[in-house]
């Protein structure tokens, strides 16, 4: 990879246009040997992944059956956000219309999966965090109720890439969720009645949550968000009928805090030792270093396990916390039960570049090398696709699934990930073309798992990232980063793809690419489509074994939602998406961000500083039928 | 001769030009704080007449070392990480002429010295209140609003923006 002139900004060149030729070239030379001596700008080699031919690998594991309906963000536990609806498939996918909209009033981006149960549709927004119920047995889906928690507005200040939800769960005839404010509600499902109020986080000391929460038998399980302010991460179980906190796991800190105890038994031998998570750190980082769990959570009934990850250590300054800042950037098991821990594996050892481990885990039984195996896989931040075997905790594979120069490669003996020296962060240098981006190769957005084609289809984005370290203040209730980022569209010259990848060839299949980064979930269908949507508002139905475009509409404003899909009363299938362009790909929408500073938004408003050309704010829910 | 003419004329102007140089003030207090003195609107309508007399000035927007220690200072109490350098993200920019509570300095240090409803923190009895207006003064020289030679020249970053000495200026809306 040379240093390519197209990665200047164009103010560069304009400059030299007002100049002779013969000085300007002289000019450039300068300029480019000034900007050589501060920076650390290394060619490296990268790689995109490897490419196979589709084959059918009828999935022989088995999948929870599906009544059509759509309880939670991941559809099942094993999160696969597979329907067995075949009614829209790849021959009439093309006929598919709306059906009904409805505005969500909000101008924040809505990352959210709309929930269906017993024909009432769910949806929650960004702050202020309303739950708003449609009756799908009415012409139109009118309005059946809607709770208004009115979270704190000062909430809206320790949120660090918009101000997101990521959904709600259904069970024992409530609707649980999360406000930014850092409360966990139960609100009955029929009435729109509030069950129970609990506070996790506190928002003043830079707590905030965004997770969608996962109900495994009478547990409401819920992590915080908030790890560029200094925050101490957790995972806490409350119980679902009474809002009583069951148990709560620190993700730093001494073991009886993390629920690390006699069951903790760890694949590799980097994690076996006492107080991990506090000897791992410079004395007391720990108590600020980050390490949420804002992401997604799977459960194995058989195993009795879930599997959560972590997020990323701060600050993102990794030189004022040498070690490997455990328990961060990495995935539990945990029993359910009792939240005591059972395994746990780092996919970035003291993380250089916020690549959060809060992707989602996709439980599924594969034959790995001619033996079927009970195995997690994680498209993961830092650019690998992880197949560990979810018993044990063991890397049986891990294949970059984007474009990769950070590091080289996972040592499967060790479980450790190779960083490239040279793309190392530093105080008082500026790194270049770090690829992936701290957003990762892939950021929250989640995959889809189809046991009809063995595919997993894989939302992502390919952004690159210049850094150069700085001092990090911890300020309670401020940000606690110490970097400033500029981040680019990644090599190939696309934002994004979505992408087919085959998790037993480990191989990609196909790609759909696009401008910008694909920051919308996947879903995956019985009828063979794959539905996603786009940042610029595209939302799009793809052939599962071919990648073809089948249908497309244009929504109000850009995608980032879950796409889901369900059985009307009417005996119809459905699919339905939020449109609302916002998070970190979109605040420099819904925030109104300036692009003439590259560093805005953690540095990803320069990577899709083009986006305000072509999507304007504002959320709208769109259903579609044939 | 006339060569000779003409550069004095010309060493004779460039001394003048650099008669415009900012003034060192030194042991410069800061503005007033009194708040019976302070007019720190924040609308465009007074009801039953004209807007009361103008705000606070900013002495400080005259130094240009007071104004690069307000940079200094705006990246060591972390408003860079919620606004960055002025782009924004998790706060709103700070480098164009949308002022949500007020662009003239008054409405600026309050901003920072009461916090406002919407995520933006109270500093209150955390920053001395010189420092405060050290701040003010950089924040508005990142739309343009100070003197070219006051303004900083430079960062002592990696270039993400022009520095604030070539922002084009952009007066407040409100």
């Amino acid at each position: 990879m040379q240093f390519l002139p197209s990665r200047i900004s164009p103010a560069y060149w304009d400059f030299s246009a007002r100049i002779p030729r013969k000085s300007s070239c002289l000019l450039f030379l300068c300029l480019y040997l000034c900007a050589c001596n501060n920076s650390r700008s290394h060619v490296s080699e990268g790689q995109f992944p490897e490419k196979g031919g589709f084959q059918n690998n009828v999935y022989q594991g088995r999948i929870e059956p599906d009544d059509g309906q759509w309880v939670r963000p991941a559809k099942d536990y094993a999160s696969t956000r597979f329907s067995s609806l075949d009614q829209i498939n790849t021959g009439n996918a093309k006929d598919l219309k709306l059906a009904f909209t409805f505005s969500t009033g909000t101008e924040r981006g809505l990352e959210a999966a709309p929930l269906v149960v017993n024909n009432t549709m769910y949806i929650v927004t960004p702050w202020p965090n309303v739950l708003y119920a449609l009756d799908l047995t009415r012409p139109g889906a009118p309005l059946k109720w809607s709770f208004q928690p009115k979270p704190s507005a000062s909430a809206k200040g320790v949120a660090c890439c918009d101000w997101v939800n990521r959904g709600a769960a259904y069970a024992f005839g409530n609707i649980y969720y999360n406000t930014l404010d850092g409360y966990t509600l139960a609100i009955n499902a029929n009435t729109g009645q509030l069950v129970w109020k609990t506070r996790l986080a506190d928002f003043t000391r830079g707590e905030s949550i965004t997770m969608a929460p996962l109900v495994v038998k009478d547990k409401v399980l819920v992590g915080n968000s908030g790890g560029e302010f200094g925050v101490r991460g957790w995972l806490t179980a409350v119980d679902a009928h009474s809002g009583k906190i069951a148990w709560r796991a620190y993700l730093t800190g001494p073991d009886k805090d993390v629920l690390i105890g006699p069951r903790f038994k760890p694949f590799y031998s980097q994690y076996k030792g006492k107080d991990l998570g506090v000897s791992s750190w410079p004395p007391d980082a720990w108590k600020i270093g980050g390490a949420s769990m804002w992401g997604w959570i799977s459960y194995d009934p058989e195993l009795n396990l879930i599997y959560h990850g972590v997020a990323n250590p701060g600050p993102w300054n990794s030189e004022v916390r040498p070690g490997d800042n455990l328990w961060s950037a990495g995935i539990f098991a945990r029993d359910p039960d009792t939240g005591e821990a059972v395994w746990y594996y780092q996919t970035s050892p003291h993380d250089l570049y916020d690549y959060d481990g809060i992707n989602e885990n996709l439980l599924l039984d594969l034959p790995i090398n001619g033996q079927m195996r009970k195995v997690l896989v994680r498209p993961e931040r830092n650019g690998y696709m992880y197949v560990i075997d979810r018993q044990t905790g063991e890397v049986l594979s891990a294949k970059p699934f984007g474009f990769v120069n950070s590091s080289k490669g996972v040592d499967l003996k060790t479980g450790l990930l190779q960083y490239v020296e040279e793309k190392h962060p530093r105080l008082g240098g500026v790194v270049r073309d770090i690829c992936p981006a701290a957003p990762g190769a892939k950021d929250w957005q989640p995959s889809a798992f189809s046991p009809r084609t063995g595919l997993i289809y894989v939302p992502h984005q390919n952004i690159c990232m210049d850094v150069e370290e700085t001092d990090a203040n911890y300020i309670a209730g401020t940000p606690y980063v110490g970097e400033n980022v500029r981040m680019l569209i990644g090599h190939g010259g696309f934002g994004g793809e979505m992408l087919a990848w085959d998790p037993v060839q480990q191989k990609a299949v196909w790609s759909i690419k696009d401008h910008f980064p694909i920051w919308s979930g996947a879903l995956v269908t019985a009828g063979d489509v794959v539905f996603f949507g786009t940042l610029d508002g595209w939302f799009k139905a793809a052939n599962a074994r071919t990648g073809e475009v089948l249908w497309q509409f244009k929504t109000g404003s850009g995608i980032i939602g879950q796409p889901v899909t369900y059985k009307g009363p009417d005996g119809k299938q459905y699919v339905a998406i939020l449109s609302g362009v916002g998070g970190w790909a979109g605040v420099v929408v819904s925030g109104g961000l300036d692009t003439r500073d590259e560093s805005a938004a953690l540095g990803f408003a320069n990577a899709s500083k083009e986006l305000p050309k072509y999507t304007t704010k504002g959320g709208m829910l769109y259903v579609f039928a044939l | 001769m006339k060569r000779l003419y003409f550069i004095v004329i010309g060493f004779v102007a460039l001394l003048l030009a650099s008669c415009e140089r900012e003034q060192r003030r030194f042991q410069q207090g800061a503005p007033s704080t009194d708040t019976s003195q302070s007019h720190a609107s924040m609308d465009e309508i007074y009801p039953g007449g004209a807007r009361p007399p103008s705000n606070v000035a900013n002495v400080y927007e005259e130094n240009a070392y007071m104004v690069s220690e307000g940079k200094r200072l705006y990246e060591q109490y972390n408003c860079v990480g919620c606004h960055f350098h002025g782009g924004g993200g998790i706060g709103p920019p700070l480098m164009d002429a949308d002022w949500i509570y007020g662009g003239e300095p008054q409405n600026i240090h309050d901003t920072i010295v009461e916090g406002r409803p919407n995520g933006m923190p109270s500093f209150r009895g955390k920053i001395p209140d010189q420092q405060v207006w050290e701040i003010t003064a950089y924040v508005r020289s990142m739309s343009g609003l100070l003197r070219k030679d006051v303004a900083p020249g430079r960062s002592d970053d990696m270039s993400i923006k022009k520095p604030e000495e070539s922002q084009k200026p952009e007066p407040p809306k409100k």
